[in-house]
């Protein structure tokens, strides 16, 4: 076999190689090319094959030539499966294009409780001054939810038109008219000052109605201290206000009697977020420790003073998100909470 | 209370143009709280009209019509349709003419009506806010009204007077009077004041009063002060005169007749319960003593009732006459055919008086007084007042028969340094601001030499006995305004406690996990309060008779909210509370109430904490899907394995891994419900409701249930952790595969290969459980299981020797085997 016809042989087996890898248009196609030009049995196999036969002189050259043209081919093969590659990705990202608005949704939405969300938000308010969250029981000795408050043995409250009872009712449990019991045990069992707030459920015997609940929840203060006043009462609860509604809230106090404080009074918050346009709602009740709670509790009134607080938390969120009835709030219908969602 | 503008005016100096709302805002100003304004809503033009003439006029719609012409003072008469039938020509009538607006916001206009222009209206009672009477139209003449066609009709009839209520705090007795009112009006505005108690007192003597209290309430003897004053020839049947009639009815009092009237118009006016009797139906004199238990009285609302030892009588010498201090009886009325009257004036006890009033659920005008507090000092007034009004308006004779037991008690005064206030207060009220204060309030003030006063409050106070209770007085009259703003400086805090803290962050752990927190109101019925075994506590009253026991679990109110929501539609839920429940161990409660103002001493305090048991729980309600039927996405419904989830994420949320075990529980489905453990303690429950009861609650079939009790695994909470070396060698990974009775848990076989694998398994989770083929009665149970050693690569036959191990020990303790 001379030289020339070495060169033609080849040249046209890589011609038709390089045609066959172009012509594939699959990985699969291209391995086939590749085994077809240049896998055994194939003609540059079988020109390579052939080089034995040459004479030594020639065969260095005819070596050469051969192994060019096999690195061509595998050149182009692999240029080529570089390329097949990408477009097969392509195709397959293509082909798994899913309708984003279409996808199922795998968790259910959760909530918390509107009213325990706000609980937790003006405890944080709290606990951001140095103040304690305090707790007691919901069901409680009557000496605390009343004796130990100064409320006289003959108060209406104490009727059963107004508190819940526990038989035996010569055993004097109460389910707490409100979270005041809290401000008694707090001071019997923590060293002085004591600054708490002690948020939670309270009971009162009302029917149910767009404003009144029998379970409902209060927030309670309570600060002992030396030489605290009701300026001290109003500066705390101003700051409270403008945390929850802002920096123009206001305080106003309004004379009032609770027989566990005096002096008493009502206090209002100047609302600016109200429906309606600004104005002053009614918020809860507030004062000057009475100087027989202290005595109650063992602390002596003529050396600490004290200031206590409460609202309602119902009564709080109903104005702030201007909910019209209360009942709304304790029915347990989820899409009552799923509006607030995590967020109060 | 509510007082008339008009009756208020004639003791305090108020300014022209003064409105209801300013003398609301002035006596909120000083703690009165505003409830409503009564009457003012007629505005005119309202004119007295005489009929001339009419014609009836009946009409297609079957109603009869007249056709009026009324002369209203006018040149001419106007022509008024009117509807009623009960008036004659020359009857004065009421017109409210074009401009006119009656109660409701009804504005009356000339307007066209079967076929006449109606120029204005002939008015009801009703229509016009003064009475029901709807009957006819009002028919002055017939009340007995003098007046002529074109005179104000707003005037005549007191419309055009406006009563302020407001509510009284239980503390402020003496608001519940023209008198205190007044007072409190002045006190806030300054205008000035005319006590109408200022009148010089008579005495009456001769008739027998004896009060014999035996047993005293609370050491106090019911009747402090009983003073009687006689008077007699009164024609009871004069008419009251108009003026009280309007001011009784705009205080919101009906008036009756005139003796009553004038007893009732005093008690508003000085705030002193007054009693008329008819002394001729009086046996003899009178005696105060307390009921025997048994006793009975009828009366005025001819009720009769059954006496408790602690009802304060009012006694002749035939028996009881009335209930003290809150009803009169009804033997001794006055009535119509009255001459002789004999007036009583009482002081009783606030606390006899209330006790009364509750236990026979009668709250009269006269017991809401003495309960709230009547001034001592005021009998002997009161009774004068009384006395020259029935002179005055009903013909009658002062007599000099009548009595005065008992003394006006001494105040107590009052050690008061002046800075008190300001201490207290935080404001810079000066000395002269707070005795100011003091004075109109009506105390004494002796300033005395040193820097402590003596302050001596008004009768009318019962409730000030503390410095703090000046402080309040100079503080409200002074005004909170004054009192500025200052934030307290408390010690340095440590937020909340752990306990806080972990109780917010499983709540909102399980809200992020899809779970919708809900708070239910914990009272149960019977059956579901004794359902989960234990004792629960039982309310005396109450509100719902079918629910009068505290809950034992939180199970049955999330059950209940799933049944509100199902009926709304919203049948697809996951619900979470987290809330006390009661129970009862134990003694708990006292036989006697400790006083107030005083610490009980240790054993005492020790009795009052003895309380019903209340841990926290964390309770949760799966229902429905978990995931939804959506394209590509098949519904999953919740299981009992959602909620053992739910127990495991509260546990993980406390830095705890619980376990499970197959339980029973008789309300739970008794192949589906889980123990849930800490350790060895049981710390909860987690299943499927008994199909039977989520039946009874409209519920669908599978209704999965867990409750925790959260203050144990709170308390138990992860405090420290001994951290593991994370290695970075390679981990061999192995499935195993085991055949056991199928009765075996595969919680104990995976707890027998991970103990026996030892320290080189670090992951084994079960990965399927199959049944059927030829496992006869067994189950085939494949576990995953990856092996690592952190100091160095892990061959296979290490790894295999672990697991082996595993196996081994699952074989000795449940009999399972190498599946082939």
């Amino acid at each position: 076999m001379s030289n020339p016809d070495l060169t033609t042989r080849l040249e046209a087996a890589v011609t038709a190689a390089l045609e066959a890898i172009a012509a594939a248009t699959t990985v699969a196609e291209l391995q086939a090319a590749k085994t077809a030009h240049n896998g055994q049995g194939s003609e540059l196999a079988s020109l390579n094959g052939s080089l034995r036969d040459l004479a030594p002189e020639l065969r260095k050259e005819a070596g050469t030539a051969i192994g060019q043209a096999r690195g061509r081919v595998g050149q182009a093969i692999d240029a080529r499966t570089g390329e097949l590659a990408v477009a097969e990705e392509q195709a397959r990202l293509q082909a798994e294009t899913v309708d984003v608005t279409a996808l199922a949704t795998r968790q259910r939405p959760g909530s918390r409780h509107p009213l325990t969300m706000l609980m937790d938000e003006m405890a944080d308010i709290f606990t951001g001054m140095g103040w304690e969250v305090a707790e007691g029981p919901e069901l409680e000795h009557e000496w605390y939810n009343f004796d130990a408050l100064n409320v006289d043995p003959d108060h209406p409250a104490r009727g059963e038109s107004d508190t819940f009872y526990v038989e035996p009712a010569s055993k004097h449990l109460v389910l707490r008219t409100q979270t005041s019991p809290v401000q008694v045990r707090s001071l019997l069992t923590r060293d002085l000052p004591v600054y708490v707030v002690a948020p939670g459920r309270t009971y009162r015997t009302d029917e149910i109605d767009a404003t009144h609940l029998p379970v409902f929840t209060q927030i309670e203060g309570l600060a002992v201290d030396e030489g605290i006043t009701m300026a001290h009462l109003r500066g705390t609860l101003e700051h409270l206000a403008r945390q929850m509604f802002g920096e123009e809230a206001r305080i106003r106090l309004r004379p009032n009697h609770f027989p566990f404080t005096e002096p008493s009074a009502e206090m209002d918050v100047w609302h600016p977020g109200m429906r309606g346009g600004p104005r002053w709602v009614e918020w809860g009740g507030c004062g000057m420790v009475h100087p027989n709670v202290l005595r109650s509790a063992g602390v002596d009134p003529d050396r600490y003073s004290g200031f206590a607080f409460g609202m309602g938390i119902e009564r709080t969120l109903q104005f702030r998100y201007q909910l019209d009835d209360m009942r709304d709030m304790i029915e347990g219908d989820v899409r009552f909470s799923e509006q607030f969602g995590m967020v109060i | 209370m509510r007082a008339p503008m008009s009756w208020l005016a004639e003791h305090v100096d108020v300014p022209a143009g003064t409105t209801g709302d300013d003398v609301h805002a002035a006596l909120v100003r000083v703690g009165l709280e505003e409830e409503a304004l009564h009457g003012g809503d007629v505005t005119g033009p309202l004119v007295v009209g005489r009929v001339l003439s009419f014609e009836a006029e009946e009409h297609k719609n079957g109603k009869t019509i007249r056709w009026v012409q009324v002369d209203v003072g006018e040149a001419e008469p106007r022509g008024i349709v009117c509807g009623a039938g009960n008036f004659l020509v020359d009857d004065l009538v009421v017109v409210s003419l074009p401009g006119a607006v009656l109660p409701g916001g009804f504005e009356i206009s000339a307007r066209k009506t079967y076929g006449h222009v109606s120029d204005g209206m002939i008015a009801s009672e009703r229509e016009l806010g003064l009475g029901d009477d709807h009957d006819g139209i009002l028919r002055l003449n017939a009340k007995g009204y003098e007046a002529t066609p074109g005179d104000d009709a707003l005037a005549l009839l007191g419309l055009d007077d406006v009563a302020v209520e407001v509510n009284v705090t239980p503390d402020r007795g003496y608001v519940l009077s023209i008198r205190g009112m007044a007072r409190e009006l002045a006190l806030s505005t300054g205008w000035a004041f005319r006590d109408p108690a200022a009148i010089q007192a008579g005495e009456g003597t001769g008739f027998p009063v004896t009060i014999a209290d035996d047993a005293p309430i609370r050491g106090v003897v019911g009747c402090g002060r009983f003073v009687a004053r006689a008077v007699r020839g009164i024609d009871a049947t004069r008419a009251t005169p108009r003026w009280m009639q309007q001011r009784l009815t705009l205080a919101g009092m009906r008036p009756i007749s005139l003796a009553v009237d004038i007893t009732n118009y005093v008690m508003l006016e000085l705030g002193q319960p007054i009693h008329g009797y008819d002394l001729d139906l009086l046996q003899g004199g009178i005696t105060v003593r307390r009921a025997t238990a048994g006793e009975t009285i009828v009366t005025l609302d001819d009720v009769t009732r059954t006496l408790s030892h602690e009802d304060l009588l009012i006694c002749d010498d035939m028996g009881p006459v009335g209930l003290a201090g809150v009803m009169g009886g009804n033997r001794t009325e006055m009535s119509e055919r009255t001459t002789d009257v004999l007036v009583e004036a009482a002081w009783f006890h606030g606390v006899s008086i209330a006790r009364t009033a509750r236990r026979h659920r009668l709250w009269s005008e006269a017991s809401k007084r003495f309960e709230r507090g009547v001034d001592p000092a005021l009998q002997a007034v009161a009774a004068q007042r009384v006395v020259d009004l029935l002179v005055e308006l009903a013909g009658g004779t002062a007599d000099p028969l009548g009595t005065s037991v008992g003394d006006v008690p001494a105040q107590p005064s009052i050690a008061f340094a002046p800075q008190d206030a300001s201490r207290v207060t935080g404001a810079d009220y000066s000395d002269d601001e707070t005795r100011d204060a003091l004075v109109r309030i009506g105390a004494t003030v002796d300033a005395g030499e040193g820097t402590t006063w003596r302050v001596t409050p008004p009768t009318w106070r019962p409730d000030i006995t503390e410095r703090v209770d000046l402080v309040e007085e100079a503080a409200r009259v002074v005004g909170y305004d004054r009192i500025p703003s200052v934030l307290p400086s408390p010690p340095s805090g440590s937020g909340l406690t752990r306990p806080q803290r972990l109780r917010r962050n499983v709540a909102n752990a399980l809200a992020a996990s899809g779970l919708t927190e809900v708070l239910v109101a914990p009272f149960q019925a019977e059956a579901d309060a004794r359902r989960v075994g234990a004792e629960p506590v039982r309310l005396t009253n109450p509100l719902d008779e079918r629910r009068p026991f505290l809950r034992t679990s939180l199970v049955p109110g999330l059950v209940e909210t799933a049944q509100r929501n199902a009926g709304r539609g919203l049948t697809d839920l996951a619900l979470f509370e987290i809330g006390a429940i009661f129970r009862v161990e134990g003694d708990h409660g006292t036989d006697a109430v400790p006083v107030g103002a005083a610490r009980p001493d240790a054993d005492v305090l020790a009795t009052l904490d003895a309380l019903p048991t209340q841990p926290r729980h964390v309770g949760a309600l799966l229902l429905g899907a978990r995931v939804a039927k959506q394209p590509g996405q098949a519904r999953e419904a919740y299981g009992v394995a959602d909620a053992i989830d739910v127990a495991r994420r509260v546990a993980r949320t406390l830095g705890l891994a619980v376990d499970v075990r197959q339980a029973q529980r008789d309300w739970l489905h008794p192949g589906r419900t889980a123990e849930v453990l800490l350790g060895e303690t049981v710390v909860g429950v987690a299943g499927e409701l008994l199909p039977s009861l989520a039946a009874d609650a409209d519920l669908p079939r599978q209704v999965a249930v867990v409750e925790l009790d959260l203050d144990a695994l709170v308390a138990s909470a992860r405090v420290s952790l001994d951290t593991a070396v994370i290695g970075a060698t390679p981990a061999a990974t192995q499935d195993l595969s085991v055949v056991v009775d199928a009765a075996v848990p595969a919680g104990d076989v995976l707890a027998a290969v991970r103990e026996g694998a030892g320290d080189l398994l670090e992951h084994v989770a079960l990965v399927d459980d199959f049944r059927g083929g030829d496992l006869d009665g067994a189950k085939s149970l494949t576990f995953a299981l990856r092996f690592r050693d952190a100091e160095r690569t892990l061959t296979a036959a290490q790894a295999t020797e672990a697991k082996l191990a595993g196996l081994a020990l699952a074989t000795e303790r449940t009999g399972a085997t190498l599946r082939d």
